[in-house]
Parts: structure tokens; sequence; C-alpha cells
């Protein structure tokens, strides 16, 4: 039986920050837009975020776009590309007022502007200190955020398909998007969501790790469903493991209690980061952060009876400030740690947070991949925005803050060139192709007639322990090789699983198991670019290319000074150019990069 | 690692199969990395996948796993598997008041529609300014306490008046999020807000049970709120 067809004007995928942004824009254009969310809007994971959104306001001190973008290309390790860094940069100020105006409640500076914290990398003068970028309301900056976008939809009306996932893409014979296959976790019924702009903003995937500071909605549905339509996925090694994860929880502590003044210690009580970054010291970017206290903990210098943590310390802050600034922290520190802050150090350790990578974009929102004319020819129809998307902002680590910007930035433009686009196009839809339908089609009724199959749940763990052994902060040669190996075979398994409950209402088993088919595909796709990824740059750190003369820190811009672009089909890898020619203003040399 | 296994009494409910609900005696063994209630219930479903329940974020701001939990609300992630009592079956039900889906998931359709009806953004006709609306921090601070919502219905599923009237009555969550609007130096539509709230049902069906307060993960106070609103309503009154 043939699934019911509705037809939209624009249809996004994720309701999170990135899709939120993009369905004002719709909305308010007044084009008929349907936003399909597995989770009710406000549970999306931006919700988590804590910290920040950085704009150079310069509400506290002198700060510019300029100086930003030269942090975000300095911390991208020089993968970022430089004309969607400066768009990003620019356009800063402007999101965040429009945030403002939406009603977001950011904390206040005594002359009642917005108020600015400190955050890792972030720069006054091309580098030279560290300067107060991030906007904030106190510690719940994503739940500020994401619930006053929320509450503009509301006042947009806004039409959503609350807990609806995703299954497919529908893509013709020219490769122009159509709409997405859905599925109605309520009801178990499968629609075709006929659009003419499709936008994905689905979020991360750092659920393919098995200690992540992710929701367990993280699961790349829009990565395994670009994938298995013949989107190539963009620099995929390049994962950001957060320096301070609960140890044992995984739960976040935001970089702002850094920025607030905390400090990171080692089992001797010594403020191990002067060694490694001797300017920036706890504020170095996040990749640094890791790497050194995983060396710490490494080389003995661990707390614990395992000694397998690090402690963040606040102790010395006034108990006014943590309570004022940093409220939810505590709760956290008490809930997941047992530890009250305010007099115990919390122990952390670095946890899973982000992927650089994505689906490939232009700064326009625009998915891009190589054809015959360019390497970034546009496929039509056909956006994403977000942590889902890959610009490429962030390039080969990101800096903490840039992600709520990133969303807000690229899920405006996504949603503008959109609206552009429908201006110019037919009224009439075009027609389906049938055959893309049946895929998605396919794909269900594999899991619901399976027989004598892997279980989910044990299939998960194995990718998950999989991920975390052979692709973690610091990666090996031999693991690596090792890994690509071990994650094939799990891609078997997640091909044959099987769920004992074949129930229509609401079944969250089946849920579960369509969310591995698109887990797996970014895993796949991380082991693989990383594999073959010969050289050390931001997160991506090797023991085989270390710091030498030509390479220094390993990283080898003659030779790997280019995009990672992997394809499902053969898990053929393919590179593209970095684009180091911004807008406007000269392009930020390649220099080594220290802090 | 030592293990213990936790014992479970979880209200079950699939419109597919079961004639009605029916609570199910269930265990299951967790280690000392299970903190939360939430950890138990991911290893029952890896037990039993057809348990169903809604998570999401794990660490109390996403508001999904809100539960009745030994007859209290609360969220599965953020209560201690240790401050339960030992040699009793754990009791999980869907949050009282609202239509069960399946098992723990129950319709929050007429809690979002009560949240929807009270205009839950921010009204301001003025033209934007091209900076920020300036706002001094102790304005600011008004709105502590409650724009921190997570929308988790924990306390509106807590309150007799809604369980009563959840059609009529806005509840605590949706009452919240009014005060949080009216409080905000930045929004110009207060008497609107007060008069879309004037009605012997909306606001005033509030009898400060105080459960709500009792309830709440997030340690806000409903009931402060409303009381507010209410001095307001009178104020203008008189």
């Amino acid at each position: 039986m043939n699934p019911t067809v509705r037809k939209f004007d624009a249809v996004i995928v994720g309701a999170g920050g990135a899709g939120l942004r993009a369905a004002i824009q719709l909305s308010e254009s007044g084009f008929k837009t349907a936003v399909i969310t597995k989770v009710f809007p406000t549970r999306s994971h931006t919700v988590a975020a804590q910290g920040g959104v950085a704009a150079s306001l310069g509400n506290s001190e002198e700060d510019n776009w300029h100086w930003h973008m030269y942090d975000t290309v300095k911390g991208s390790d020089w993968l970022g590309d430089q004309d969607a860094i400066e768009f990003m940069c620019k356009k800063a100020n402007e999101c965040v007022i429009e945030l403002e105006h939406y009603g977001m409640p950011f904390d206040r500076l005594d002359n009642g502007r917005i108020y600015q914290r400190p955050f890792g990398g972030h720069m006054s003068n091309f580098g030279e200190k560290p300067v107060r970028r991030s906007c904030a309301a106190a510690d719940r900056t994503g739940h500020a955020m994401l619930h006053a976008m929320y509450q503009r939809n509301v006042k947009a009306n806004t039409q959503f398909f609350v807990e609806w996932m995703a299954l497919d893409l529908v893509r013709d014979a020219e490769g122009e998007v159509l709409g997405v296959t859905a599925m109605d976790m309520e009801t178990g019924e499968i629609v075709v969501f006929h659009a003419k702009a499709t936008i994905f903003a689905t979020g991360g995937a750092g659920r393919i790790y098995y200690s992540s500071t992710n929701a367990f909605i993280n699961t790349g549905d829009g990565l395994g469903i670009a994938a298995r339509a013949g989107i190539p996925l963009e620099d995929m090694e390049f994962w950001q493991f957060h320096p301070t994860g609960v140890a044992g929880a995984g739960v976040l502590i935001t970089e702002g209690v850094r920025g607030e003044g905390g400090i990171l210690r080692n089992a001797q009580g010594e403020r191990f980061m002067e060694r490694y970054a001797p300017n920036a010291k706890d504020l170095a970017s996040r990749d640094v952060v890791s790497r050194a206290m995983t060396t710490e903990i490494n080389e003995g210098r661990g707390c614990g009876p395992n000694k397998d943590f690090v402690l963040l310390d606040i102790t010395h802050l006034d108990p006014a400030t943590i309570m004022k600034r940093l409220p939810g922290i505590r709760e956290i520190a008490i809930q997941f740690a047992g530890v009250d802050c305010i007099k115990e150090p919390i122990p952390v350790v670095p946890t899973c947070h982000y992927q650089m990578g994505g689906i490939p974009t232009n700064y326009n929102g625009q998915v891009v991949i190589p054809g015959k004319r360019s390497q970034n020819e546009i496929v039509p129809g056909f956006y994403a925005a977000g942590e889902c998307a890959c610009a490429s902002v962030h390039g080969a680590n990101r800096l903490g803050t840039n992600s709520l910007l990133d969303l807000l930035v690229f899920g405006k433009s996504a949603g503008e060139t959109a609206v552009e686009t429908l201006k110019l196009s037919p009224k009439a839809h075009k027609d389906l192709p049938q055959s893309e339908i049946d895929r998605a089609l396919a794909r269900v009724d594999r899991l619901n007639s399976q027989k004598d199959g892997a279980n989910v749940h044990e299939t998960r763990l194995a990718m998950q322990r999989t991920m975390q052994k052979h692709a973690g902060v610091f990666r090996f040669a031999d693991l690596l090789k090792e890994g690509v190996e071990k994650i094939l075979e799990v891609q078997k398994d997640v091909q044959r699983t099987e769920i004992k409950d074949k129930s229509k209402v609401f079944n969250t088993a089946r849920i579960e198991a369509l969310e591995l088919d698109n887990l797996i595909e970014v895993a796949v796709s991380t082991m693989i670019s990383a594999e073959a990824r010969k050289e050390s740059r931001g997160a991506h750190v090797r023991n085989d290319c270390p710091d030498t003369a030509e390479c220094p820190d390993g990283r080898d811009d003659k030779n790997w000074l280019k995009h990672s672009l992997w394809y499902k089909e053969g898990n053929r890898l393919d590179y593209k150019s970095v684009k180091l020619t911004p807008l406007t203003v000269e392009t930020i040399a390649l220099k080594k990069r220290a802090y | 690692m030592t293990t213990r296994t936790l014992q479970f009494k979880i209200y079950r409910y699939d419109p597919d199969k079961d004639q009605k609900p029916y609570m199910q005696d269930i265990s299951v063994e967790v280690d000392s990395t299970d903190r939360k209630l939430l950890d138990a219930l991911v290893k029952l479903k890896a037990v039993d996948d057809a348990i169903s329940f809604r998570r999401s974020c794990r660490e109390g701001v996403c508001g999904s796993d809100a539960l009745n939990i030994n007859g209290k609300n609360g969220l599965a992630c953020l209560t201690d598997l240790n401050t339960f009592p030992e040699g009793k079956p754990i009791v999980l039900r869907p949050l009282p008041g609202l239509p069960v889906i399946r098992d723990l998931i129950v319709d929050m359709t007429q809690f979002f529609k009560q949240y929807h009806s009270i205009k839950p953004y921010l009204i301001n006709n003025d033209p934007p300014p091209e900076r920020e609306r300036l706002q001094s921090p102790e304005d600011r601070e008004e709105l502590n306490g409650l724009y921190e919502c997570i929308l988790c219905a924990c306390c509106s599923t807590a309150c007799p008046s809604f369980w009563w009237n959840p059609d009529k009555f806005v509840g605590p969550a949706g009452l919240l999020a009014a005060y949080r609007f009216i409080a905000d130096t930045r929004d110009q539509a207060t008497s609107e807000r007060l008069d879309n709230l004037e009605d012997p049902y909306r606001l005033f069906r509030c009898h400060t049970i105080m459960n709500c307060v009792d309830v709440c993960p997030k340690g806000l106070n409903p009931t402060l709120a409303i009381g507010k609103i209410k001095a307001m309503m009178v104020k203008r009154a008189i």
C-alpha cells in the first residue's frame, strides 16, 4: 500500500536551534512549512547548551568580527572555509540581537546590555588575550535560546509534526530533493512529505561513542539519511571531545566555568594547563585542553582511586558568583558527581561532544557535492544547517559558543535561501519517483520481518565501544586500521537487527533500530575518514604524525589541507579543497597554532 | 563491579493488544555505574524492548522523562536509585490526569494547549531597535525562577484543579509562563495577558494546594507566580 502524500512548500527536519531558526524565516514569509521532529521542540538537544553564544558585541570591552574570524580560523586549525567563517562572524551580532528581540532572557550588565563572558580560544587583537565574547543567560543559554525560538514559532503559527521520525530522502533521477518520508511515532503510519525545499537540521550524532555529553536522540538521522541518498559526508574524522564531562556520567560542564575563573588541576593540585598553553591556560581551545588532560591521566597524574579523571576547581570563586552565573552547574555537580562545587572540585574527563563534519553546504545553507562542473555543485531543493551540516566553519576543531552561533546564522541563512528560491520556483510540485518511496518502506519492512537477527541494544553497544576505543582523543595508526575492520563487522549486524516488539503504537524499539541505521553510517564514515587522514590537525591527532619541522604539530598542509568526503557506496573517499579566500578581507595565512 | 537487583511494578498498556492497562512485576540487575532511575529503565528496555517511555537529555533539562514514581511526579533522570527504600518494588506509572498513549507515555496535547493559550511569546509592538532592548540586572532577575521551566508537566499533572478541569484551568506550568512574560520589562501586553486570565477557571481554579511546588524538578514555584498574577488582578480591579 502506498503511503499518504502531504504537500508543503518546505519541510524542515529537526526542531532544535537550526530548525526553529529556519522555520521562523519560512513561516514569517508565508510559505506553507512543515517541521518534523522526533521530540517536542523544546526537548531538542540545543536545550542542553550552557555557556553562551559568540558575538563580538563588545559590551564589556573592545571587540570586532575580524578578531572573532581570526580566532575561528585558528581554532579550526585552518581547515575551516574562510568565506563561511567571515559570513558567520559578521552576522553574529545581528542574529544575537534578533534573539534578544524575540524575548531571550540574556543576563545583563549594569548598563542594561547583554552580559558577555570569556570562553576558550576567543581572544582580542588576533590572539593576544582572552576577550568577553560569549553572550550568556546564566549557564542555561541553550535552554533560554531554544524556548525563545520555539515561542517565536508559536507566534508565527509554524506547523509542527511532533514525534515524527524522518526515514529517507526522496531524490529524483536528476538528483533534486523532493522531500522526505517520515513515520508518525504515535501510530506507526508512514507519510511522504512532498516539498520544494527540504531543510535538514537534525543535529549531531554523539551517540556513536560510548561516553558522550549528547542526548539519546542525537543519532545522526540527517547524516544517515543523506548518506543513503548518495550525498557524501564531509570531514567526519573530526569529533570534539569536550574537556569537562562529569567523570562516569558524561554530563556536560560548561567551559563557561573556566570562563568565570575555574581551574583544572591534576592529582598534585597543579594547574597543569600553564605548561600546555602558557598564554590562554585553562581557556585554550578544546582540543588542546582535552589532550592535555588525557596526557596528565596517561602519565599517572590523574585523580581518584583509578587515577582516571582530573578536577575542575571553582572553590576559590565567590559562592554568590557561582549561584548567579553557574546555578545549573551546581545542580549538575550535586546530581551527577555528588559534590557541591562551592566546596569541592568536580571530577571531569574529556567526553565526546560535537561533530565538526557533516552534510556539505555552502554559507547559504545549500547542500553542495562534487559534480561535473565543480567541487561544490548545489543539490537542488536540499539545505542543511546546524550540527548536521558542514559549512565548514569549525574545520578541525570548534570553538566553544560557535555552535549556537552556527545554528542561528546558518539556520537563518538556509531559511532565507529557501524563501528566495521558493519565490522563483514553479507552482506545481515535481512528480515523486515511486522507487524512492519504496526505498524507505523496504527498510522498515526489513526490520519488521527480520528473524534470528541481531539485538539492537547489543549492536549499538558494540558500535559505541569500538568508536570509543579506536577513534578517541588520541588516535593510533594500528587501532584505526583495526577499527575500520571492526566497525564494518558491526555494520553487518546493523543490517540484520531484529525487534521483538512489532506493535504499531509508539513503538520505541522500532525507532531505536531505525536510529541505529543512521548512527552506523556516521560511525563508519568517521572511522574510515580518520584512518585515511595521515596527519594531525585540530581534534584529529595521530601517534604516527608527530611534530616535525616540515609538519609542525604533525599538521601536513602540503598533502592534507583539504576536506574529506566519504560516500556510503563502496566506502569511497574523495577530497575537496579548503576555501582559503574570505568574502571581503584578506586570507588568514597558515601558521603554527599555539595558545 | 557490584550489582544488585531492583524490583519494579510498572504500568503497562499497549492499545494494539491490551484490553486494559495492568501493573507488571519485573526486575532488573543494575551496577554501580547506574545512578539514576533512567539508567535502570534503559537496562529494563534492553531486557524487554516493548517497555515504552520518553527520554532524551538524561540531565534534567529537556523535560521528556517525567513519570509518577512511587506516587509522586518527578524526572527519571534526576531520581537517584539510592533514594528508594530497599526491599520494596519501585512503582512507576504515567503522569496522572492525561490520557495514556502507551505504557509510561501520556498524550500531552491538553497540557501544551494550555501553555499555548497564554501567548507564550514576547509582545512588544515598538519597532525593534538596532541593538538590544536594555534591561537592568534587577529587572532581569525578576525572570529567575520563571524562565527555567522545562515543560515536563510534573506540576500540572500533580494538580487536582488541573485533573478536574484540564480544558478550562491553565494549570501551574502555563500560569508560570504567563507570569514570565508579565514580569518581563520588555513585554507590553500585561493588560491583555491579565484579560486573558480573567475568568472563573483559567487562573482562579488554583486553590494554592501547592502540589506543583512540591514536585517541580527544577525547584520552581508556580504557586508564587500565580499569587502575583492574582494580586495584579485585584490591584487593577480597585
